[in-house]
This record gives C-alpha cells, sequence and structure tokens, in this order.
C-alpha cells in the first residue's frame, strides 16, 4: 500500500466532501471528528439548498456557485432531497423596489425564475400573505442535513477512508521544519491518546478552522463566524421554499422539511463558538417576520429554537454583507508551513465544489494527476455509512 | 432568560471496557430549553471527553435520541420543564437495544442495514403517507418521510429487548411504508424475527416523535402478509 495518506480534520459537510474527493482520487484518508457527523454549523442549518437567487444581486460569485452546484446535488444526491423550488414573494413597495434588481441579478447569473400572479401564487401555496403583490418561482430545495453528509461519508467508506468520530485534535506533528507531519488526536470513547502521520492535512473546521491551524503556528485565518438563529414549527405550511422579495435580512426565510418549517434568520457575532444560546429576542423576530410571509404561523406550536454560525470569509465588511464563496489555502504559500491546507468559508449547498478545489490543490502539492469526478457519480445510500473499523463496539 | 430552575444532570459515563458509571452535573437553566441544550453545555463547559450524538437540534434529523429519566426523548425537542421540576434531577442515558459506542452515543450501523433491506423511502410524494394509507401517489412534489430513523422506536421495544435478531418496529413501519414486498424483503418480515415476532405493546406508537406510528404499521403490515398468503392459496395473483 503507497497510496498517499490525508487526514480530514472536521466531518461537517465540508470535511466529508473533502474526504470523498480525495479517497476518490486514490488517496488513503482518515477523518477525525471531534463530535458525531455534522455536529456544529452543518448539522444545524434549516435545510435550504440554494438557487442562488438570494445572492444574485449582492454577491453573484456565490450565486452562480450555488445554482451550478445545486443542479449537481439535484442529480447526485436526490434521496435526502425535497425538489419542490422555492417563492420570492414581494409583500409592499419596499419588496416591489427590489424586484428589477432581482430580476436582472438572476439573468446575470442563469438562474430560471418565472414571475407569477397572485393568483396563480396563492394556488400554489394557499398559506401565504393573501396581500402579496408579485412572486418569483426559483429552483430552490431542501435537504435533510445529516442524512447529506451520511451520504458522501458512505461513498467516501467505499473507497477506503476512515471516519474516526469523537476523536479531538490535540496537536500538529511537526518535523524541524515545521511541517505538518501528521495528528496527535484524544479518543474521546476511550479518553486515549492516538497519532496518525499522513503526506498531507487538510483543515475543514469550519468556524474552528482557526483554533486547528493554530496549532501550527502563528497563522491567521480570514474567518468571520456569524451565528443565525432558526425557528421550527410544528406543521407544514408551505410546500415550496418561501423567500422575501428584498435585501438578504432577519427572518426572510421560510423552509419546509418532513411535516414541518423552519424560519431562518439572524445575523450578529458571537465570541464562544462552543456553545451559542438561543436569544428570546431573536426567536420573537423570527416568529414576527415569519407570519407576515405565512400568516397561518400564528396558530402553530413551536417545535423547537436552534443557532448556528456561519464561518463566513472577512472580507472587511460586516454580517450580511460578507461573501458567501469560500477559500482553500495551502499554508506553504501564505504561512511557509507545509503539508497543511485550509479550506474556509461557502454554503452547504457549494460542499461539492469546495471539496473538489481543494482536492485539485492537494493533489498539485503531492504531484498526483488525477481529475474530479464526483459531479458525475451518484453519491451512495447514506445508510451505508459506517464508523472506522479499528472502533471496538462496546 | 425568563426563568431560571436549578437541575441535576445525572449522565451515564462508558469509556472503553471500564465499567460504567453515572456523573452528577448541577446546571443552572431556562426551564423551556431543551434536554440537549443542557447536554451540549456540559461538554461545552464542564466536562469535554463527554460523548454524545446530536445534528440538526430541531428533529429532522434523529441524531439526539436517549433515555431521559427512563423515557425514549428526542432531545432536541424535548423542553427540561416537561421532564423535571425546579429543584429536580435529569438522568440521561443511551438508548437500549443498541451497542453503546461510549457514554450516550451507540451504534446505529445495524439499524440503518436493515432500514436499507426492507427498502424504506427516503422521499415520498407530499401526500404519500397522510391518514394512514391514504396514498396519493399522482403528487409531483415530493417531501422527506416522516420516520427519521432516530431509534426511540426500537429502545422502548419490549420485544427487541428479548432479542436484537428482532428486526424492531422501524424497520417493520419501513417496509409497510416501502409497499414493495419483494421476495428479500418478504422473507425478512414474513418471519419469525419479524411482523410476527411483536406483541403490539405499542411503546414504538408512544415513543415516535415523527407521525410515523409504527404499531399501526406493523399490524397493517401483518394485514398484507396474511391476505398475500390468503391469495397464494387460492391461486390469486
Amino acid at each position: 500500500m503507497d497510496k498517499p495518506q490525508a487526514i480530514v480534520i472536521g466531518a461537517g459537510f465540508t470535511g466529508v466532501a473533502v474526504a470523498y474527493d480525495l479517497a476518490q482520487r486514490g488517496l488513503k484518508v482518515n477523518v477525525l471528528e471531534r463530535g458525531p457527523l455534522v455536529n456544529g454549523t452543518s448539522g444545524r442549518t434549516h435545510g435550504l439548498l440554494h438557487s442562488g437567487a438570494r445572492y444574485a444581486v449582492d454577491d453573484q460569485e456565490s450565486a452562480i456557485e450555488c445554482i451550478d452546484e445545486n443542479l449537481i446535488l439535484r442529480k447526485i444526491i436526490p434521496q435526502v432531497i425535497e425538489p419542490n423550488g422555492g417563492l420570492f414573494v414581494a409583500l409592499n413597495e419596499s419588496d416591489m423596489a427590489y424586484r428589477e434588481a432581482f430580476i436582472q441579478g438572476c439573468e446575470d447569473c442563469h438562474i430560471s425564475i418565472e414571475e407569477l400572479t397572485p393568483r396563480q401564487t396563492l394556488a400554489l401555496e394557499p398559506n401565504l400573505n393573501p396581500k402579496l403583490i408579485t412572486a418569483f418561482k426559483v429552483p430552490d430545495g431542501t435537504f435533510d442535513p445529516l442524512r447529506l453528509a451520511m451520504g458522501f461519508a458512505a461513498s467516501a467508506n467505499a473507497y477506503g477512508a476512515e471516519f474516526h468520530l469523537f476523536c479531538e485534535l490535540q496537536d500538529f506533528i511537526l518535523d524541524g521544519m515545521g511541517n505538518v507531519k501528521g495528528v496527535q488526536y484524544l479518543d474521546r470513547s476511550f479518553n486515549q491518546v492516538k497519532e496518525i502521520h499522513a503526506d498531507i492535512v487538510i483543515n475543514a473546521a469550519g468556524v474552528w478552522a482557526g483554533e486547528v491551524s493554530g496549532h501550527a503556528g502563528n497563522i491567521d485565518l480570514p474567518i468571520k463566524p456569524t451565528p443565525g438563529v432558526m425557528v421550527a414549527y410544528d406543521q407544514r405550511l408551505c410546500q415550496r421554499v418561501i423567500n422575501r422579495l428584498n435585501e438578504p435580512g432577519d427572518g426572510d426565510i421560510i423552509v419546509p422539511q418532513r411535516q414541518m418549517i423552519t424560519i431562518g434568520t439572524t445575523s450578529f457575532e458571537a465570541d464562544n463558538l462552543d456553545y451559542i444560546p438561543v436569544f428570546d429576542d431573536q426567536v420573537q423576530l423570527m416568529f414576527e417576520r415569519g407570519c407576515e410571509l405565512i400568516p397561518a404561523i400564528r396558530h402553530t406550536k413551536e417545535r423547537g429554537a436552534f443557532m448556528a454560525s456561519r464561518p463566513l470569509l472577512d472580507s472587511g465588511t460586516k454580517g450580511r454583507s460578507l461573501t458567501r464563496t469560500f477559500k482553500c489555502i495551502d499554508h506553504k504559500e501564505s504561512d511557509n508551513v507545509d503539508g497543511l491546507v485550509t479550506i474556509t468559508g461557502g454554503k452547504a449547498t457549494t460542499m461539492r465544489l469546495m471539496a473538489e478545489k481543494t482536492a485539485d490543490l492537494v493533489c498539485q502539492k503531492l504531484g498526483m494527476h488525477v481529475s474530479c469526478q464526483t459531479a458525475e457519480i451518484p453519491i451512495l445510500s447514506y445508510r451505508k455509512f459506517h464508523l472506522a473499523q479499528n472502533r471496538e463496539v462496546a | 432568560m425568563t426563568q431560571t430552575w436549578h437541575v441535576t444532570y445525572e449522565i451515564f459515563r462508558k469509556k472503553g471496557d471500564q465499567p460504567s458509571h453515572f456523573d452528577r452535573f448541577e446546571m443552572e437553566v431556562d426551564p423551556d430549553e431543551y434536554v440537549l441544550d443542557g447536554i451540549e453545555r456540559i461538554w461545552a463547559f464542564h466536562d469535554r471527553s463527554l460523548v454524545f450524538s446530536h445534528a440538526c437540534h430541531h428533529s429532522t434529523c434523529g441524531a439526539c435520541g436517549m433515555l431521559v429519566n427512563g423515557v425514549e426523548k428526542l432531545t432536541c425537542i424535548t423542553s427540561i420543564r416537561s421532564v423535571t421540576k425546579d429543584g429536580g434531577v435529569i438522568r440521561v442515558q443511551p438508548m437500549r437495544n443498541f451497542p453503546v459506542i461510549s457514554d450516550l452515543s451507540v451504534d446505529m450501523t445495524d439499524f440503518y442495514q436493515r432500514m436499507e433491506s426492507v427498502g424504506h423511502q427516503p422521499v415520498v410524494t407530499i401526500g404519500y403517507e397522510d391518514s394512514k394509507g391514504k396514498f396519493n401517489t399522482e403528487d409531483d412534489l415530493l417531501r422527506l418521510s416522516d420516520c427519521i430513523e432516530c431509534g426511540l422506536c426500537i429502545s422502548a421495544c419490549p420485544i427487541a429487548m428479548t432479542t436484537p435478531a428482532y428486526l424492531g418496529p422501524a424497520v417493520l413501519a419501513g417496509a409497510q411504508q416501502s409497499g414493495d414486498l419483494n421476495p428479500c424483503v418478504l422473507e425478512l418480515v414474513d418471519s419469525e424475527n419479524g411482523a410476527w415476532r411483536c406483541h403490539s405493546a405499542y411503546e414504538c406508537t408512544e415513543v415516535c416523535p415523527s407521525n410515523v406510528d409504527p404499531a399501526w404499521r406493523i399490524m397493517d403490515l401483518r394485514k398484507k402478509l396474511v391476505s398475500r398468503r390468503i391469495k397464494k392459496f387460492f391461486g390469486i395473483k
């Protein structure tokens, strides 16, 4: 066995997709995750498969990435997707003022949209606010977060990748030059410290990527953790994703899934990322904003409120205006630390593309000439995912 | 915080071959927080070695099923108020009838494989599972199916406790939901460890957090199996 060895740190969406892509290209991959699959930001998404329309006016690079990847994920992993599309709904003159820019933005980003009359819109979604002025159909969808990750992880398993869950990074193993040669980690299931060596380590720890890279020296990552609250309600009041036709803002989206809907989201900055409380005033804001779009939410039981922290790229601006695109960093170039690559930023919808770009960089560094095939091959059933073989179950 | 309660979490601990025990954590909580929020805070601020499973925090993924004060709960939507009182105890254990990985996490691999082998459909048409059996497969809109494979029904099942060979409620309900009783599925469900082993205790339906009603589905599956046998006896296809 002379396969090049890779370690992926983090089993969120990025980590599982990177593991799959690298394993598919012929690397021996070990994934270290301090908790279970997608226990951080990835799991706690409302599950929107972005059409890109939300970013078509202000962040067109992300919008184009989203629509391209949306169409690919529908094709390769339909088992976890509700593919019913979405609506952008205008309720007042301020919303209507955004209409022209929205149409132009979607055209620029090749996102196919269709304007509907209020009557047509209410025929599709009878629970919408009857005072709506106009609506656009967009190719949104929704996904189950855990199963999306399990699908990619199962496909990675099939190419020999091993997932070490509940294994927390303690330190990098460095050579005399400060280059990364492996990792030392705590297996929380056994309270034992273990080591793995590798040719390359990929830091896919999302909002925690700065903590991870900090073990390799004084590395500064351009990540701005930006949490938001989401609130789930106990009835499926719409079949499609409902967006507010306006600038991105608090409570501008309602995402249906199974027999629920989830309203999202807010945007603020946080210090401690390991536990971010749910603030009552934000839950109340979601409720009020949601009721503007679907008044029946007023009579629907709250099912759960939760918080997640987006790992947005720091471009010198604040919250909502931060870009949703991603960045892949070779620390040899930026910090003269070889053997370590960081991938961060991005959206769940663009997970496959983020992995492709990361695997391209890793293969280039290792002198491998293998191209990416993940856009064409269907993902295996999420139920085929399994834990690393060396784990003894008590 | 609107209100503060003082509660004690008693958490089941198990590491490798070491004997299991309970650890106690005194916590200030908002009674409207969820049981999982408290467990996550114990991990974040008191004990980083705690192992527990969770992902979506809004009941769509099924990862955070545990035993809370002796009853199967999806901890992300179970409020602290609903399981204890101010000054009370929240005793948290891993689900029954699954192998324990460590502390509160169990291994669901075999369960997932069984769900796969009976052909449970993860995506169905919008009206597919409404009102039990009233199918509307004409609908072109799709949604993720009701069963979130949390395993609570298997943990609560008195028969699953007697033998790991019993397929268990979620798996039998999955076979009923798929509707495709091909020879491979029939061999699994029309057998000693399949639909006939259930004692109709209805504990599964009692704890299901996701509108599946597995007990009803097992009874419906039995009807389908009996009807197949009768038709076969009279040579009707």
